[in-house]
């Protein structure tokens, strides 16, 4: 009986399984990436577009009106208003929309929130390019302060035909403190 | 190893003896006994949570059990029966008669065997002690979708996720024991194609274990970080995102499922050979077939995801996909029945179970055809079709299947015949019982009624009685299955060597009982002996 070839194959094998584990966790970046490259779930970049290069690519069509359904959520545990001033806005392909989201804290302390998107159908989620959103930023908000926020984007003239509605969809999200501090931090930092 | 301890205190000693040489064993065979008894407890475990549903769902309205504990049970019933009951009860069989089928004087690796084992008690003890902790057991189905087990999860959940990290420790060493038994030690001339079958299906299960037991590893741990150390892997509002979780746990779940059905495969490629007493037709087909079904079964787990928002596209491929599947399976059941074609056929109890494996897993394989036709499963997705579906490859496949295996190895195992007239009690009354119990869950399943809830409206109430009368017989059917293995194991009709009439391979020119050491001498396979 060779004892080094079972040991060499253990090894291989044992190293396989830990790999596997690693892949598992490899599996998070992938997903991330390939719903970032084909918009499969509906998630928008979190990167603000430059008008002049959406423009520039993105004529202006006059005889096509797509439909687009605003919605705002609150996650579980944010005592937060938050709602579209429009819930309905038709717009032209290549052409720059401004839409605005009201919230206001209804608590008592003061919150940190992030807003996520999420556009329906996901085809349609790479075709709508934001200039400015507040989803870009945390927002803080002290108990009883209310904030307007804009929202400028255009929806692109590459959208599929045969999309004619989508729904661009905002949840609002409670941040931890830790995190919340670092996010205000940075974003000062960045203005 | 047996630890013989000789001294004056003789009751004490003998149990010390006793603990001992089951504690420290690393021999295939005692190992294999021991997998096996375990297996049987945590079914009639998990069985006895079945019987709870059942009586819950006798009658429509809550009567005796509180939704609360009907999930927790519920929950537990998947988990228990997936990873303690079908799981074990294979890696048993193979370790009895994997180094017994190709003549290894044991496996590659006792001392990991033993620890292989020696982990799962206390992974179900951590896994069933949550039914008494505060908050209650793991109440999120065997599925554990985020957020359910991870926001909303009791704090029991913990002990859920160690429990199923030290699961699937103990099935990635075995696995790996297995793949270098196979590998290395097989006696001379019995060249890979000349293997059983069953030791074929079990190396492809070993590897798609290696390949997908760790990534359910991972995706635990990240519920775990989740739920206590601050990351958001399954949490939106730090950009993570629950439909993940669906993604990495079918990567795991859907081989997962083949884990479960492939060395029921492979037995009844052993069983229904011996009782047509011709060989195997279409051993290569047979061989090829296992690996194609374990190759595509990493690519389909978008069928279990159809509702959840896909792209068109990702519908398709994963539609055709999974009906590709349909092709290897069809070939198998195409070769057991060539088999049988003009066979001599008998039909003792082994038989009987392995020709209702056949029989009945091909009912469970073309609900599972309809299931994964995209327009049709939008409607019957989380209904009771989807239910029927899995518990008909699952009880008349895996389980019929294993209970085949222990017929047919039982009187080589421990040297007596069983009781033949009581063997066919069981077969016709539990498979009479399961098309009782599961066959109308297709019914209400059509008719929508929605799976994992103890309450449902009131047309589904007859079928519900008729599944809950057929569950409960079911129940006694497994009952008698005990008695029957105990009476066997406790003396009987001497067996001969060879058992079966008809009956190749090489565990049948060992001794019956098998005595705890075979094959010191590796066995010599000519060219014209196959398989």
């Amino acid at each position: 009986m060779n004892r080094p070839p079972r040991r060499r194959q253990t090894l291989l094998l044992g190293v396989l399984a830990v790999g596997m584990f690693g892949f598992a966790f490899a599996l998070v970046p992938l997903y991330d990436i390939f719903c970032e490259i084909t918009g499969l779930n509906g998630k928008t970049s979190n990167q603000a577009a430059l008008l002049e290069e959406v423009q520039s690519t993105s004529a202006a069509e006059t005889n096509r009106l797509v439909t687009i359904n605003l919605l705002g959520q609150v996650a579980r545990g944010l005592p937060w208003e938050f709602q579209p001033v429009e819930t309905e806005l038709v717009v032209r392909p290549g052409e720059l929309t401004v839409t605005t989201y009201h919230a206001r804290n209804r608590g008592t302390k003061t919150v940190v929130a992030q807003a996520v998107p999420s556009v329906s159908p996901g085809r349609a989620a790479k075709h709508l390019k934001k200039i400015e959103c507040f989803c870009f930023e945390a927002q803080e908000l002290a108990p009883g302060a209310a904030i307007d926020m804009p929202v400028r984007f255009l929806v692109d003239s590459e959208l599929p035909p045969e999309i004619i509605a989508l729904t661009l969809s905002y949840t609002m999200f409670p941040l931890p403190d830790a995190e919340a501090g670092q996010i205000l931090s940075r974003n000062e930092g960045n203005q | 190893m047996v630890a013989h301890v000789e001294t004056g205190h003789a009751p004490r000693n003998r149990f010390i003896a006793f603990a001992s040489r089951w504690l420290l064993t690393t021999n295939h065979k005692e190992i294999g006994t021991l997998y096996l008894c375990l297996s049987f407890g945590l079914f009639f475990i998990a069985g006895a949570m079945a019987m709870m549903m059942r009586i819950e769902l006798f009658e429509p309205g809550i009567q005796v059990i509180d939704p609360l504990i009907y999930n927790q049970v519920l929950t537990l019933h998947g988990l228990v029966m997936v990873f303690g009951a079908v799981m074990p009860a294979f890696v048993g069989l193979a370790n009895w008669m994997i180094p017994l089928m190709i003549g290894a004087p044991d496996m590659a690796l006792p001392r990991l065997n033993n620890f292989s084992f020696w982990i799962l008690p206390f992974a179900f003890l951590i896994l069933l002690s949550s039914l008494f902790m505060e908050g209650g057991a793991p109440n999120f189905g065997w599925t554990f979708y985020a957020p359910l087990s991870t926001t909303y999860g009791p704090p029991s959940t913990d002990f859920f996720i160690l429990g199923v990290h030290l699961m699937g420790i103990s099935s990635i060493l075995g696995a790996i024991n297995i793949i270098v038994t196979i590998v290395n030690l097989r006696a001379p001339g019995m060249t890979y194609m000349k293997m059983p079958l069953f030791v074929w299906t079990w190396f492809i299960t070993a590897f798609l274990l290696i390949m997908v037991m760790p990534v359910l590893a991972g995706c635990v741990t990240m519920m775990l970080t989740d739920r206590h150390f601050g990351t958001s892997f399954f949490e939106a509002a730090g950009g993570g995102d629950p439909v993940m979780f669906q993604h990495i746990f079918w990567f795991f779940g859907h081989p997962e499922v083949y884990i479960m059905i492939l060395p029921g495969f492979g037995i009844a490629s052993q069983i229904i050979p011996t009782f047509a007493r011709k060989k195997l037709f279409g051993y290569h087909s047979m061989v090829y077939a296992t690996a194609a079904i374990a190759f595509l079964s990493f690519i389909v787990w978008g069928h279990h995801m159809f509702t959840t928002g896909m792209p068109l596209f990702a519908e398709l491929f994963f539609m055709y996909a999974t009906m590709l599947i349909a092709v290897p399976t069809g070939v198998k059941v195409f070769n057991w029945v060539a088999t049988m074609w003009r066979g001599s056929m008998t039909f003792e109890t082994p038989m009987l179970f392995a020709i209702g494996f056949v029989m009945m897993f091909t009912i469970g394989g073309f609900s599972g055809l309809m299931l994964a036709l995209v327009p049709a499963d939008v409607q019957y997705h989380d209904t009771y079709f989807v239910v029927a579906h899995f518990h008909y490859v699952l009880y008349p496949g895996a389980i019929f299947g294993t209970m085949a295996a222990v017929y047919y190895w039982l009187p080589k195992w421990c040297g007596n015949m069983y009781d033949e007239r009581l063997g066919k009690i069981h077969f016709w009354t539990a498979t009479f019982a399961v098309n009782l119990t599961f066959f109308p869950m297709h019914f209400t399943g059509l008719a929508g009624m929605p799976r994992r809830i103890p309450d449902y409206s009131m047309q589904f109430a007859d079928f519900n009685m008729v599944s809950s009368v057929g569950s409960w017989l079911l129940g006694l059917t497994q009952v008698l299955f005990l008695y029957i293995v105990i009476k066997t194991v406790r003396g009987g009709e001497k067996a001969t060597d060879e058992v079966w009439e008809g009956a190749e391979g090489l565990e049948w020119t060992v001794p019956s009982p098998a005595p705890l050491h075979t094959f010191d001498t590796p066995p010599v396979i000519g060219d014209g002996d196959h398989r």
